[in-house]
């Protein structure tokens, strides 16, 4: 499970591990936990193109539909197929085994949250 | 990521979880946080959608059983020298025909036969029924009763705000409100309760009616007890629920196990704009067995020939349809989901929507706009689960 307090937060409710160009991306403990039981996931095909605040994928639970946004943008370089699989693993592993996509970026867009900021913004 | 919680109008919704200072809560409110749930609005009131996990609250209540707080709907008393009377003009049941203790689905209807709500009339004696009706339709509903009963000696009293109503669900429920302490002096016994009946009890001194009523689609109690003696009811009832397995659940367990069940849901299958017909609830309206009755001679008129008739859906895969989505057959748009989930018993997903008349017929295939993409559906019979007897 990644470190929550190295990651970067969207006020989307997503995080972004940041390694080299690459951008590692899930949705929060905070978001997960408001879609409740997660059930289908679908996720972009490698190598499409991602552009930041575009829909780029969809979360289900029982109750809710949640859009996946691009954080970033750039190209889609790997994307979890064990979560498609088992979308369990998004309330069970948010920061962990439920990480959503890869992104090969140009740059970092601004208004990104460090996990003060985004603790703050879910009020915990 | 965004999300849309009961209502998929509002996807791009930010503050999630923030409650809106006027929203009410139920009596119960303190201990749902003490054990961790997760709130809700709806209605109006802020209440439960999980505790831990909806899946294994739906699937605790197909099981064993399940403990729900639905305070927020509104309980109103009718009584009086000429009640049952009244109530057969102001609903669309013949409510005098109900013996003591027996209990009614029924619909409050508009003078133009539009459904205001749905609600469940118990006859507690000859002249007293209890009235329950959802949450969000509380003032309507209201407003409707007063204002139809000029010239009957009927007194209405909102008793919402004095009661709260809980509900235990599932096979193993009567073990668990059997084996509640402090629940006594019942008229009935819980063995001879038939299925919409209802008892008068004690519960540590306090007036308790007990239903076996529900909206799970399994066997089942609610339980309607004093503002005062909600929170050591709910206390006993977990207490003594614990060797059957009962879980708390939320308002999202609730959802899913009604439209398995089959059981439309006030502002989604039922609205003002449509006709009982139309949501084949034709056999509620007692147009052979009484007289006069708001939205009479709208029913007996019927809807427009063409106008949508509501059926189930079901599909394959895990995508579900959700209310709003269009129903379309072919190129043509055909309809509109009202309410849509992957149903956690079947394992595929079902949905509820109003079709063209003549795409009604079970078997039909028709599809589903699920944002862009075309799932297909199969029209079927409701409900989509029904308990083994």
């Amino acid at each position: 499970m990644a470190d929550k307090t190295r990651l970067s937060y969207t006020p989307e409710h997503e995080w972004l591990l940041v390694d080299g160009d690459i951008a590692t991306v899930g949705i929060t403990d905070y978001a997960a936990e408001k879609l409740g039981d997660v059930v289908f996931v679908e996720l972009p095909a490698v190598g499409s193109p991602a552009t930041a605040g575009t829909v780029v994928g969809e979360i289900e639970s029982t109750k809710s539909v949640g859009e996946l946004f691009a954080p970033v943008s750039g190209e889609v370089v790997e994307v979890n197929e064990a979560v498609v699989d088992s979308p369990e693993l998004i309330n069970s592993d948010p920061f962990g085994e439920a990480w959503l996509i890869k992104v090969r970026f140009t740059e970092l867009p601004s208004g990104l949250m460090d996990h003060a900021a985004y603790q703050a913004l879910v009020g915990e | 990521m965004t999300e849309g919680e009961f209502s998929d109008a509002t996807r791009r919704l930010i503050v999630l979880g923030e409650l809106v200072s006027d929203t009410r809560t139920s009596p119960l409110h303190p201990l749902h946080e003490a054990a961790g749930a997760s709130f809700t609005d709806f209605g109006g009131w802020s209440m439960p959608v999980r505790y831990i996990s909806d899946l294994a609250e739906h699937h605790a209540v197909r099981t064993a059983a399940g403990l729900f707080d639905i305070s927020h709907m509104a309980e109103i008393l009718v009584d009086g020298r000429q009640a049952a009377e009244y109530l057969d003009y102001a609903l669309a049941g013949r409510l005098s025909a109900l013996e003591r203790f027996q209990a009614r689905y029924t619909l409050l209807l508009a003078a133009n036969g539009g459904i205001v709500d749905d609600l469940i009339v118990y006859r507690l004696s000859e002249v007293s029924f209890l009235v329950i009706a959802n949450a969000g339709n509380r003032n309507p509903v209201v407003a409707a009763l007063l204002e139809r009963a000029g010239g009957f000696e009927v007194t209405i009293t909102d008793g919402t705000d004095d009661y709260a109503l809980v509900a235990v669900q599932g096979p193993r429920a009567r073990e668990v409100v059997d084996a509640t302490a402090g629940i006594t002096d019942l008229s009935v016994p819980l063995g001879d309760l038939g299925y919409y009946r209802c008892t008068d009890a004690f519960f540590d001194g306090a007036p308790l009616l007990i239903a076996r009523t529900g909206y799970t689609g399994e066997d089942g109690f609610e339980l309607c007890v004093p503002v005062a003696s909600a929170q050591a009811l709910w206390r006993a009832l977990t207490e003594a629920g614990e060797p059957a397995g009962l879980t708390l659940a939320g308002l999202a367990a609730r959802d899913t196990l009604r439209l398995e069940a089959g059981m439309p849901l006030y502002g989604h299958e039922l609205t003002l704009d449509v006709l009982p017909q139309q949501a084949g609830l034709a056999r509620v309206v007692a147009l052979k067995t009484k007289g006069a009755f708001v939205g009479r001679s709208a029913v007996e008129a019927g809807p427009d020939a063409g106008a949508r008739v509501l059926v189930g859906l079901a599909g394959e895969g895990r995508r579900a349809g959700r209310a709003g989505y269009a129903v379309t057959d072919g190129d043509t748009e055909a309809g509109i989901v009202t309410s849509g989930a992957l149903s956690p018993t079947l394992g595929h997903p079902i949905a509820m929507a109003y079709v063209d008349p003549h795409l009604a017929a079970p078997g039909t295939t028709l599809a589903i706009d699920v944002r862009g993409t075309w799932i297909p559906a199969t029209v079927t019979t409701l409900p989509f689960y029904r308990r083994e007897s």
